[in-house]
């Protein structure tokens, strides 16, 4: 055994912290100019693997700063404080098309980062490193709480934050996936939001009835936010990402129920059927199937499904009545969703209305569909399962890693900044009480 | 369609809700307003936002304390409570005003009254004591290391003094402080007779090793071990008699030696990488051991509140003998605090108690409090100083120490004891020791030791330089 092997010391700061907090990893005591990798490892959730690694030399102080010396090569290059975690990728011999997500927030991401000798590619999962630690990461901060919300025939989770509150609320909308998806909820609760996640397309009610909800499922959704005691019923925002987008923007600006003080839309689009509900979005999908177009490696492509932008102003939201702020998010090389085009087109139309003061566009080159949380991996592609066909198919999402990955960074701080003017400004506490019994 | 309003009152108290890391139940305050939401008087206005950052740390880690969105130049009490394994309520409190932003920043602004005043970024930790009406004589340990301390820290509106819990905090935040880093391994000793618990830091090791010895108090305490490990040492917590019963100790010097082979000849330490670590009583034997062992060879020694005296071909049962032979001298204070200092000074007059320190061969540090009334640590720290330096080995030894400090010097951000009650060892009567101290000069203290301590551990045990040559 290398005697020098001992004296590696290699520390991660925090060593427990919220999955978009930035870490600092350092390595210490190894000789100057060692060459060495740098490993992270992670076994997900439901058992596959993932790793990321970088290749460094360590300065003349027998040190390395991954804040601020360059990865030399690996599965993420140049300086980059956060490239372990945002460039892990299955390990080799895995399933094609997997995704990281999250289910169970209630328990911490753990991540084992190693360092070892040379600048190596492969097999490092089998060898013994330098040295290791452990380093956990979580969506939910200590105090917040989860409640399960079932009223009015809903299946949604609501994270409420630490403290006595009333809380500003956000009603959190996923894609056209389904199912009950809470990390981007719990990490918004532990920001001080009351926010509540919304499953829609597979609630219990519809797989019991197997009828797809209809406007008044939001609308329920929404009064039990507005009517909670911990939640300040006149501060409810939106965000949707994808076909959350579609219900977020009809929703914002068609509802007489809700009143949103403010709305996020990610990598979506105000095209679809006039006054539709749900089901009238999702069959209008269905009749533009055959503009499916597939790549080389056999990815579905979807983006094309609504396009061209109609000129006809009934087919799609009229965005020129919003009467609240509007973050749009959107990914350049988003290949699921015309989500660039659709803002574009938003533009336009609320800079004819008179309202585009209200509008805020982040558009990211290089970055796809998926704009997520930041410091999760980048999936260019991967499998999923539509809702209504229940089929499995292998779908591109776009996006280049390492633009994708800064995109969603920059992307979340400042829907974080939006969401904190909006939801909590604006008022000077105490000199304006509104009670919304 | 929609439930009533009472429905959902209910929702928001149900037993659905899981406070996420409540292993004490969710923080007091929350509970309170859960159960009572004054909906009107509790405004519809927007609360001030309160972050602590980390959320999770460990405890020698520092944070910083923000508040945000309050109104300017608004008069606000930052405070913090904690309800320890015993079921007491600690709490500490700092008055503070806003700036023309709405932000306080604890990290920055200065505490104007409280529990603390100044600059002082730690100082709802550090600061913190029993609430009031509580017995006299609390000590804050943290006994189970597996499970993190929860502190609540709020911030409530005007500069207030006391009744915390009646009222409703503008905002809280809750937080972890872990005295064990993810990936610590935890692994009971019962080997050779020897009790305890080692703690490995993660990843293959080898690692260096530490035998960390805590007082006479007795019992097995765990945390500093597992602080240590933490921050890379593999370090054996030495359980070496029960909590009080020093007097039924048969503990022999071999139970010592036994434990440090333990550490030595575990896969994952290194071998010739081990030091020792040793609070008052705890080290009274790391000197021994230093000084004395022909098997035990400890490449460096960190003592605090040492003492250098030792009944020669006594046991540990005689060190106690011997600790209490003058019983008349132990002062009592106005308060009924018993401190023992002149007595130790009377006693360690004896020169055949005196070990043999010039046969020591390690670097070691001392660290002393000059206000300690326990022990005459400083004049014993004087004299070990003095005995190395005449035998040649004076660059062995380092002091490090700090006025107004007292004997307990722990890691630091953990609240400052003057007085605490005391199992003598003899089990029949508790008594309230004085330790001494003053709160804000100890807290430096332990803050600025710990990392010093650190450092040395670190150079001597992980340094890549070859070892200075023996003598």
């Amino acid at each position: 055994m290398d005697r020098k092997q001992y004296c590696v010391k290699l520390s991660v700061q925090p060593s427990r912290g919220l999955m978009d907090e930035k870490f600092i990893v350092q390595v210490h005591n190894v000789p100057p100019g060692f060459q060495l990798t740098i490993h992270a490892f992670h076994k997900c959730d439901d058992g596959h693997s993932w790793e990321a690694f970088g290749h460094y030399t360590a300065s003349a102080a027998g040190a390395v700063n991954v804040s601020e010396d360059p990865s030399l090569g690996g599965t993420y290059s140049g300086v980059e404080q956060m490239g372990l975690l945002w460039s892990l990728r299955p390990v080799p011999g895995s399933k094609p098309g997997l995704r990281m997500r999250k289910m169970n927030v209630q328990t911490p991401m753990e991540v084992s980062i190693s360092v070892y000798q040379g600048h190596q590619t492969e097999g490092l999962v089998d060898q013994v490193p330098l040295t290791s630690v452990v380093v956990e990461r979580w969506y939910i901060a200590p105090g917040v709480r989860r409640v399960p919300i079932t009223e009015g025939g809903l299946t949604a989770t609501l994270f409420l934050p630490s403290g006595p509150g009333p809380f500003p609320g956000v009603l959190d909308l996923w894609g056209g996936g389904g199912k009950l998806v809470e990390y981007r909820s719990a990490l918004l609760a532990s920001h001080g939001f009351a926010s509540m996640a919304l499953d829609y397309l597979t609630p219990k009610i519809t797989i019991e009835t197997k009828k797809i909800v209809d406007n008044q499922y939001f609308e329920t959704a929404y009064r039990v936010l507005e009517q909670h005691p911990q939640v300040l019923g006149s501060r409810i925002a939106m965000l949707g990402l994808s076909l959350g987008t579609s219900v977020t923007l009809k929703l914002s600006v068609y509802s007489q129920v809700m009143k949103l003080r403010c709305a996020v839309c990610i990598s979506g689009s105000h095209v679809q059927p006039p006054g539709g509900s749900l089901e009238q979005v999702l069959t209008c999908f269905r009749e533009n199937a055959g503009k499916t177009r597939i790549n080389e490696e056999g990815h579905i492509i979807w983006r094309d499904l609504l396009l061209p932008i109609p000129t006809d102003p009934t087919l799609k939201v009229d965005v020129g009545q919003l009467q609240c702020p509007l973050l749009l998010v959107v990914g350049e090389d988003d290949q699921n969703w015309p989500a660039p085009e659709s803002a574009m087109d938003m533009k336009e139309m609320m800079e004819k209305a008179g309202n585009s003061h209200l509008l805020t566009v982040l558009s990211y080159p290089n970055a796809g569909h998926l704009i997520e949380p930041p410091y999760t991996p980048h999936a260019r592609f991967s499998k999923f399962m539509t809702v209504d066909t229940r089929q499995k198919v292998m779908v591109l999402w776009g996006g280049e890693t390492a633009a994708h990955s800064r995109a969603q960074e920059d992307a979340w701080r400042k829907t974080l900044i939006f969401l904190r003017e909006n939801l909590y400004g604006g008022t000077n506490p105490g000199a304006t009480s509104v009670s919304h019994l | 369609m929609i439930g009533t309003d009472s429905h959902f009152l209910n929702t928001s108290q149900n037993h659905h809700q899981v406070n996420v890391c409540s292993t004490v139940p969710a923080a007091c305050g929350q509970r309170d307003a859960l159960q009572t939401p004054r909906l009107s008087t509790m405004s519809q206005t927007v609360p001030p936002v309160l972050s602590v950052h980390p959320s999770r740390s460990l405890v020698d880690e520092k944070l910083k304390v923000l508040v945000e969105n309050l109104p300017p130049g608004s008069p606000v009490t930052l405070h913090s409570l904690h309800r320890s394994e015993d079921e007491h309520y600690w709490e500490a409190y700092g008055h503070y005003v806003s700036d023309h932003r709405g932000i306080v920043s604890v990290a920055e602004d200065s505490s104007v009254g409280g529990t603390y005043t100044g600059i002082e970024s730690m100082g709802l930790l550090w600061s913190m004591r029993p609430v009031p009406g509580s017995r006299k004589g609390l000590r804050l340990r943290k006994m189970n290391v597996r499970s993190p301390m929860l502190f609540n820290i709020s911030v409530y509106n005007g500069l207030i003094t006391e009744g915390f819990r009646e009222q409703t905090p503008l905002a809280s935040a809750l937080i972890e402080r872990w005295y064990m880093a993810p990936g610590v391994q935890r692994i009971d000793i019962r080997e050779k007779g020897v009790r305890g618990t080692l703690f490995i830091p993660p990843g293959p090791g080898p690692f260096p090793g530490l035998l960390d010895m805590w007082g006479g108090g007795g019992g097995l305490l765990e945390y500093r071990s597992s602080l240590l490990a933490s921050r890379g040492f593999a370090s054996f917590a030495l359980e070496y008699f029960n909590s009080g019963e020093l007097e039924s100790a048969e503990l022999e010097f071999s139970y010592f030696e036994n434990a440090f082979s333990i550490v030595k000849d575990h896969p994952q330490v290194i071998p010739d990488k081990i030091g020792i670590f040793g609070l008052s009583l705890g080290s009274i034997m790391t000197v021994y051991l230093a000084a004395e062992s022909t098997i035990v060879k400890p490449l460096c020694c960190v003592c605090v509140s040492a003492s250098h005296f030792y009944p020669p071909g006594k046991n540990l049962h005689g060190v106690y003998e011997v600790m209490t032979m003058k019983p008349h001298m132990i002062r009592v204070d106005e308060n009924g605090h018993h401190a023992w200092r002149d007595m130790g000074l009377e006693i360690i007059k004896e020169p055949s108690y005196r070990i043999n320190v010039e046969k020591i061969n390690c670097p070691m540090l001392l660290v002393n409090g000059l206000d300690d009334q326990n022990w005459p640590s400083v004049e014993c720290a004087d004299e070990i100083a003095q005995i190395m330096s005449a035998a040649g080995k004076g660059d062995l030894v380092t002091r490090l120490h700090y006025p107004d400090t007292g004997h307990l010097i722990e890691p630091p951000f953990s609240p400052h004891f003057r007085a605490t009650k005391f199992k003598t060892a003899t089990g029949k009567q508790k008594v309230i020791l004085l330790w001494g101290g003053q709160t804000k000069p100890h807290s430096d203290a332990q803050e600025d030791s710990w990392r010093k301590i650190l450092s040395f551990l670190q150079h001597h045990l992980y340094s890549r330089e070859t070892p200075k040559a023996r003598m």
